[in-house]
């Protein structure tokens, strides 16, 4: 009985978050803030079992993990389990976190058991060790003023176009290719 | 930076995501490798002066099928392992048949032929240059491929560089098919092959670092 009742409560949150991150694919800003805020609960709670051993990477790779779902967010289809989709994110990056780390030993706990993933969820963010904003400083202009001025202070495309002096197609080009620049300067490769 | 911080700057101004972004691209890195495919083979080695008879014959069209069989099951591949948790299912299957079906055609085609001619049937007059203008002509698609993949999501890097490799094998090699004069199915069962086994380990190898994300 009791397996039943957790299977539900697992379908009922893949059903939500997958309609959440639908509507967010749509472009309903809303839908998706909120998609992304109950997914971090559900990584870090997923990441935080796997990285028993390192709890100090658990915030850092939460935030990495999103990151990755926000660049890669055009890969999801429809039709697919949300939970296949996510897991596999969340342990790509979780694998190349320990790829980096050069730490085999800790590769102990399975990773393939891909089910729990939304059955848990863990609200209590800890502190990030890594800062993205001093990350984000880092940005050549054309990457960084976009999102600063579009991200962080909330301005319309007409408004950083504006303020940038860029055109309207290099802000858009911009903010996508600095979260993908991001991305990188996380994993040390610029 | 905090994680509710991150959250409302991914989400703000975030705008719709484009839709079928893998086809697109694919579609896109298609279009051009072929085509420049297409060019190089017509510039460099020429469509075979008596392509009007050839397609007359059985064979060339067993050789066409071959080859494209080959490229479809490898878009499908391509597009699955593109996708983080997408699973391959029948993909091995579809890629596996058409090369099963040509050895049993060569090994038919062996068997029946007189033993002295079997050398013949194997090796043709090109095997020494086709499975290296195959791999010629399938790097601009093989380049194409990479930089479509690189855009979307392959989480088996090695894999989805081999399938990216094939891929490109495949369409370079349909692309050579109409310059190349040999048309027994021993020499398409090895040789192509091989031709485009070339690009499918350079893909294997290169992918663990080109598609990193």
């Amino acid at each position: 009985m009791r397996r039943i009742g957790e299977e539900g409560r697992l379908n009922a949150g893949e059903d939500r978050l997958r309609g959440l991150l639908v509507r967010g694919l749509a472009g309903e800003e809303p839908a998706y803030r909120a998609f992304l805020r109950e997914l971090s609960a559900h990584l870090r709670a997923f990441l935080k079992k796997r990285l028993a051993r390192m709890p100090d990477e658990v915030e850092d790779l939460v935030q990495e993990t999103l990151l990755a779902v926000h660049n890669q967010r055009h890969t999801y289809d429809a039709g697919q389990p949300l939970t296949a989709w996510v897991h596999a994110i969340a342990k790509y990056k979780l694998v190349d976190l320990l790829r980096r780390r050069a730490s085999r030993e800790l590769l102990t706990d399975p990773l393939d058991d891909e089910s729990d993933l939304l059955s848990s969820a863990d609200a209590d963010a800890a502190q990030a060790r890594r800062d993205l904003g001093k990350l984000l400083d880092q940005l050549p202009d054309r990457q960084r003023l976009p999102i600063v001025h579009m991200k962080l202070e909330g301005c319309s495309v007409a408004e950083t176009v504006r303020l940038t002096g860029m055109s309207e197609s290099a802000v858009k080009v911009g903010v996508h290719r600095g979260l993908k620049a991001l991305a990188a300067k996380i994993r040390g490769e610029t | 930076m905090k994680t509710d911080d991150l959250i409302e700057l991914l989400a703000s101004g975030a705008g719709a995501a484009p839709s079928h972004a893998a086809a697109r691209r694919y579609a896109a890195a298609l279009g051009a490798g072929a085509l420049a495919a297409a060019l190089l083979m017509a510039t460099l080695l020429g469509v075979r002066p008596d392509l009007a008879q050839a397609v007359r014959l059985p064979m060339f069209w067993v050789k066409i099928a071959f080859v494209a069989s080959l490229a479809a099951a490898g878009v499908t591949a391509v597009l699955r392992l593109s996708r983080p948790g997408a699973r391959l299912a029948w993909v091995p299957g579809a890629l596996a048949a058409p090369v099963l079906a040509m050895w049993l055609l060569a090994a038919a085609a062996l068997a029946g032929a007189d033993p002295a001619r079997r050398a013949e049937l194997f090796f043709g007059e090109t095997w020494t240059s086709c499975p290296l203008l195959v791999a010629m002509l399938s790097a601009p698609v093989f380049v194409a491929v990479l930089w479509a993949m690189k855009g979307l999501a392959p989480t088996r890097l090695r894999l989805a560089g081999a399938a990216a490799g094939l891929l490109s094998g495949a369409v370079g090699a349909l692309v050579y098919s109409l310059h190349c004069p040999e048309l027994t199915a021993p020499f398409v069962g090895f040789w192509y092959l091989l031709g485009m086994l070339i690009p499918t380990l350079l893909g294997a190898l290169l992918g663990g670092r080109l598609l990193r994300w």
